[in-house]
């Protein structure tokens, strides 16, 4: 059972506090969007081995959805960051170049 | 015989005798005693019989790694199964059974099996039962079923009479096993300043040393152990506990305790199991070492023991093992069991020692005492049935040729020690093979990792093949001082006992004993007791292709079941590598997972049983309902009347008496239930009209609007009446299920997607009771309470106000789910019981009725509105259930709408919403399918259609039904089949889905 950190309420919580939302950092495509831009958005998904951005809910708390940069193979929690962005923040960024040097997550680097 | 010894046996208290039943007969223990060394000191060798085979087992170990002598213990609602008698404490009134045999164990009929194993390999159930095809469901699987399986179930209609309890506990340190070495690894931990756990699953404090510690600074180990522990006794930052067992490592110091509380002594009061879920910031796993059994032909005879467990119930318990004890082992430490049994007045008739050179010092000392020591020899076969009678001698080096026959009544075998490495594996932890000791250890480069990257579990001592005792209290020493760095504390020193280490010969790895032993002695070389694997089974597996060992554990059971192949894995992979030709770490382990060895299921639940399983949301009349007749239905974890029972009535008679009195007069309906969240800000309008498909910025304050909410991909998710309570104010009424939910979506796309969104979501589903006032006198009772004006021109059809109604603080809304004259009244959660009583005081002269679920489900049925969960299943989309005049043309973008203009989701093929009526009056079954011409692939009829809601309707005095139909709506007039799985097949006509009151004069009045 993971320990996340909410990045709102600074609580340090048991997996069981919250919820795992998915990939993070989707681009919403709607109506006039094309058959495969929807489709991506709708449906296809990062399944990487290593670093992933996750969205998370703390669901049994403040109830704030947030971000998590985590290592799919060691589960190493990298950084929580607030959902309100449209990529990692430099610091997380930083740290995910030192822990994991030469790491790239979709166009993110 | 086994037999008491007049003398010895630490752990019991010969002053004071237990006595318990086994099989039904009565028998004499002394407290302290294990039931294992209870039935041994009785002469009861002989615990079971196996798996497959139902060959006569007896006990082979002391501790938690017993494979065979498995019970079933007490009875009725205290009845558990497959329960190690080597871990089972005696108590008076102990009742157990042995398990795997009919008619008794001493005469048991599935031991034909036995005489059949040569037609019973590894996966014969794979090969055997594949023809003729229908053998396998009438014969094959009853006969499988019927024999196979260790212990009873539990009878599924007796409740487990005792009670269970979860626990959560913070450690900065938690220590697994109180050995020397986790003791040791605790003081220091604990005089550095952590807070430290340590678990025992033992009763007993110091393990193995308590038996083979020797002394330590010169005094015996006990009274080193005795001293440590009452000195971390007197530590406040310490928790000590015994008969706990560490469970389960998980992700980022996690870990699982299991407490066995009341197992020894069922008359202490509480729980009985007490599952302690524990944070560590570092754990140690001082978890110790397992003997290894060695493989030669009948090593599965009662009577075959590994040494380690022979010393242990002489020292332990004064019980030995047998008269006559052949010690056969590839090292230094069996020679223990040689001096012990020789000690204690028995007879050692010879120790076999497979080394060509022998053993060290302690083989010398063995000699000194006047016992024959054999170099280079094994048995090639023991001799017994249900007791070991004798072995055949003969040379390691060859294929088995007897030189010699011994008689004896006991064999002690070691083929080495394998550490405990299963807590360090759990979540991760890597092995590397130790070539010199013959055994896979902790990689202390590879631990498991936490949450910062870092590891969090440290092994100490014999777990981490430390085997030397004094070298292992310095290892634990140092896993201490680690662990205590990695939390950021300072480590204090910690002076260590001197220990005298003798020196040792070096193990020799024997897999096969004798190393060339012929098929016919390998079928008769037990690798697994508990599942009955044999040398011969792993062999076959091998050259039949299962060269990967997770492969060949399921080709031939190695390993599995309740012992998971603690005494029998690394001998398994050791004969798997040997067959393949390659080295042990090429062939690797089996994944090792929770739980070490099986916890109850009762501690799993914990407290969540009965009425706490799960919370019970309760409205302000849930009290009313209970008091008058309610039929419970669940919906969430609301509990809703589905119907008010009056006297001698069926459900079904009550609900049509319900729907008949609302119908012609007055009936009232608790909608508490219904989800009541306040979307509120200057961008409320906004972000309805993205999450409802109509336009809900559009409707003005004191108006209500049905509105309609799909998921991204276009499937209708939620319904329910929108209200504007104020320009900023919007209440979104949910279905009861939903609310949380729905809510949750709502957070969820303000936070994430229209985070700049000037808005607030709360959920009020709790604060406020909700009442439909339902029926043609519905405005007569509210106008009798007075006090707001709800008469057709003040409040007409989907319009809302608010005020003191009958005194009451009351927000009305016109709307109409049953398609009568009809108001929904919220108040104040806490006036709801109150305002629910004053409308049966008023509306006694109408006969004012409550009415449940299946009422209001049957009225709204007859109208036509579709239902979250009956019409919609999660594959459908508002176009299908005709509610295409709720989806909105002019708005630009919406949740869901650009999924529906998928390809799929235009095509005109889809099934349609149509109103079914049956031909006779009949009731469609529930979840019947419209049958077309011809069949499908699989030659089954080709279907067309689906019913969705199906009732009878008292209003109408017939069946009526909705469906999903393909061209539904074309197809007005024409009749459609359903068979049902009755045997019938119901004729109905497609008529429009709206039954009562289609222009709608009823609710408008």
């Amino acid at each position: 059972m993971l320990i996340l950190e909410c990045p709102y309420c600074g609580v340090k919580g048991e997996e069981t506090e919250f919820h795992a939302g998915g990939e993070a950092h989707l681009k919403r495509f709607g109506p006039g969007s094309s058959d495969a831009d929807f489709e991506t958005y709708l449906f296809m998904r990062e399944n990487p081995k290593g670093v992933h951005l996750e969205r998370w809910r703390h669901a049994n708390g403040c109830g704030k959805w947030f971000h998590a940069a985590r290592c799919t193979m060691t589960l190493e929690v990298f950084g929580t960051y607030s959902a309100q962005t449209y990529e990692p923040p430099q610091e997380i960024k930083d740290i995910l170049t030192a822990k994991r040097p030469g790491w790239s997550w979709r166009n993110f680097k | 015989m086994s037999t008491r010894l007049t003398q010895g046996g630490r752990r019991i208290d010969r002053s004071k005798p237990v006595t318990f039943s086994f099989n039904g007969t009565r028998l004499k223990g002394y407290q302290g005693d294990t039931l294992a060394s209870a039935l041994l000191a009785n002469d009861q060798m002989m615990m079971g019989r196996s798996f497959k085979y139902h060959r006569p087992r007896g006990v082979v170990a002391s501790g938690a790694e017993e494979p065979n002598a498995l019970m079933n213990m007490g009875e009725g609602g205290k009845f558990e199964p497959n329960q190690r008698a080597t871990t089972t404490e005696i108590f008076d009134g102990l009742s157990a059974g042995s398990q795997n045999h009919w008619p008794s164990l001493e005469f048991d009929i599935g031991v034909v099996n036995n005489a059949f194993a040569r037609f019973l390999p590894a996966g014969f159930y794979y090969k055997t039962f594949l023809f003729p095809r229908f053998a396998w469901k009438h014969i094959y699987e009853p006969f499988i079923r019927q024999s196979a399986g260790l212990g009873k179930a539990p009878d599924k209609e007796t409740l487990d009479a005792d009670t269970y309890e979860h626990f959560y506990f913070f450690a900065d340190i938690a220590v697994i096993g109180g050995g020397l070495a986790g003791l040791q690894a605790a003081k220091t931990a604990a005089l550095s300043g952590a807070k430290v756990l340590l678990m025992e699953q033992d009763p007993h404090w110091g393990g193995r040393s308590m038996v083979d510690g020797g002394e330590l600074d010169g005094k015996p180990a006990a009274e080193y152990i005795a001293a440590l522990v009452a000195e971390l006794e007197g530590m406040e930052n310490v928790t000590l506990r015994t008969r706990m067992m560490g469970a389960g490592v998980y992700d980022h110091g996690y870990l699982l305790g299991y407490e066995r509380l009341r197992d020894h002594a069922p008359a202490l009061v509480g729980p009985r199991h007490r599952l302690w879920k524990i944070r560590a910031g570092q754990i140690i796993t001082a978890t110790g070492a397992i003997e290894r059994p060695l493989s030669f032909a009948g090593n599965d005879i009662p009577g075959v023991m590994l040494a380690g467990a022979v010393r242990d119930y002489i020292a332990d318990y004064g019980v030995s093992a047998g008269d006559r004890v052949v010690v056969v082992t590839n090292n230094d430490d069996a020679y223990k069991t040689a001096l012990a049994v020789k000690a204690a007045g028995l007879d050692v008739p010879v120790i076999l020692d497979a080394r060509a050179e022998g053993g060290g010092a302690i083989a010398a000392e063995a000699r000194a005492m006047g016992i024959r020591v054999e170099n280079g020899k094994g048995i090639a076969k023991v001799t017994g049935g249900k007791r070991v009678k004798s072995v055949k001698i003969c040379a390691q080096a060859g294929e088995g040729a007897v030189l010699e026959e011994i008689a004896c009544d006991a064999v002690a075998m070691s083929g080495g020690w394998s550490p405990v490495v299963h807590l360090w594996s759990h979540c991760g932890g890597k092995l590397l093979w130790d070539e010199e000791h013959a055994m896979f250890r902790p990689d202390e480069t590879r631990p498991p990792l936490g949450a910062d990257g870092a590891g969090f579990v440290i092994p100490a001592g014999a777990a981490n093949g430390v085997m030397d005792m004094g070298v292992g209290l310095a290892d634990a020493d140092h896993a201490a001082r680690k662990a205590v760095e990695a939390l950021g504390l300072t480590p204090v020193d910690v002076s260590l006992p001197g220990f005298e280490q003798a020196a040792e010969a070096p193990l020799q790895p024997v897999w096969m004993m004798p190393q060339g032993a012929g098929p016919k002695l390998r079928m008769k070389a037990w690798l697994d007791y508990q599942n009955d694997v044999k040398v011969s089974d792993v062999q076959l597996a091998a050259r039949e292709g299962y060269e990967s060992v997770e492969h060949t554990k399921r080709y031939t059971t190695l390993g599995m079941a309740t012992d998971q192949g603690k005494l029998s894995n690394i001998n398994g992979l050791a004969v798997l590598s040997e067959t393949l030709g390659q080295a042990i770490p090429a062939t690797g382990t089996t994944t090792f997972r929770p739980p070490y060895t099986p916890i109850s299921m009762g501690s799993i639940a914990g407290e969540a049983r009965a009425e706490v399983f799960q919370p019970l949301r309760r409205t302000p009349m849930h009290d009313w309902h209970e008091a008058n007749g309610a039929h419970w239905e669940p919906v969430g974890q609301w509990r809703r009347a589905y119907a008010y029972l009056r006297g001698g009535e069926s459900v079904h008679e009550a609900v049509n008496r319900e729907i008949l009195a609302t119908r012609e007069s007055l009936g009232l309906l608790d909608a508490s239930t219904l989800g009541k969240l306040i979307v509120k800000g200057p961008d409320a309008g906004k972000f309805l009209d993205m999450l409802y498909t109509n336009m809900m910025s559009t409707l003005k304050p004191g108006k209500c609007r049905y509105g309609l909410m799909c998921s991204e991909n276009g499937f209708l998710s939620d319904d329910g009446v929108v209200v504007r309570l104020d320009e900023e104010t919007f209440l979104c009424h949910t279905t009861t299920g939903g609310a949380e939910r729905i809510h949750g979506h709502m957070e969820e796309w303000l936070q994430t997607e229209w985070w700049d969104w000037k808005v607030y979501v709360t959920n009020a589903t709790e604060q406020w009771a909700q009442i439909g006032v339902v029926g043609p006198n519905s405005r007569k009772v509210l106008e009798k309470l007075g006090g707001v004006d709800v008469s057709k021109e003040a409040l007409g059809f989907m319009e809302y106000t608010s005020g003191k109604l009958g005194g009451f603080d009351a927000r009305i809304f016109r709307i109409s789910f049953a398609g009568e004259l009809s108001y929904e009244i919220a108040v104040p959660a806490s006036q709801g019981a109150a305002l629910w009583d004053t409308l049966f005081e008023a509306g006694a002269e109408f006969n004012a009725t409550a009415y449940g679920t299946e009422a209001m489900h049957v009225m709204r049925a007859e109208k036509g509105f579709i239902m979250i969960g009956d019409e919609t299943d999660g594959t459908i989309i508002p176009q299908d259930l005709g509610l295409s005049w709720a989806i909105s043309k002019k708005k630009e973008d919406f949740l869901g709408k650009r999924a529906q203009e998928r390809e799929f989701m235009v095509n005109p093929e889809r099934w349609q919403l149509v109103g079914l009526e049956t031909v006779d009056g009949s009731v469609i079954p529930d979840g019947a399918y419209a049958v077309a011409e011809g069949e499908n692939a699989n030659g089954q009829r080709n279907v067309q259609g689906r019913v969705t809601s199906t009732y009878y309707s008292p209003t109408l005095g017939k069946g009526i039904a909705m469906g999903l139909l393909h061209n539904g709506p074309e197809r007005m007039g024409e009749t459609v089949d359903f068979p049902g799985t009755d045997g019938k097949t119901y004729t109905a006509k497609v008529v429009s889905p709206v039954f009562y009151d289609p222009e709608g004069e009823k609710q408008n009045v």
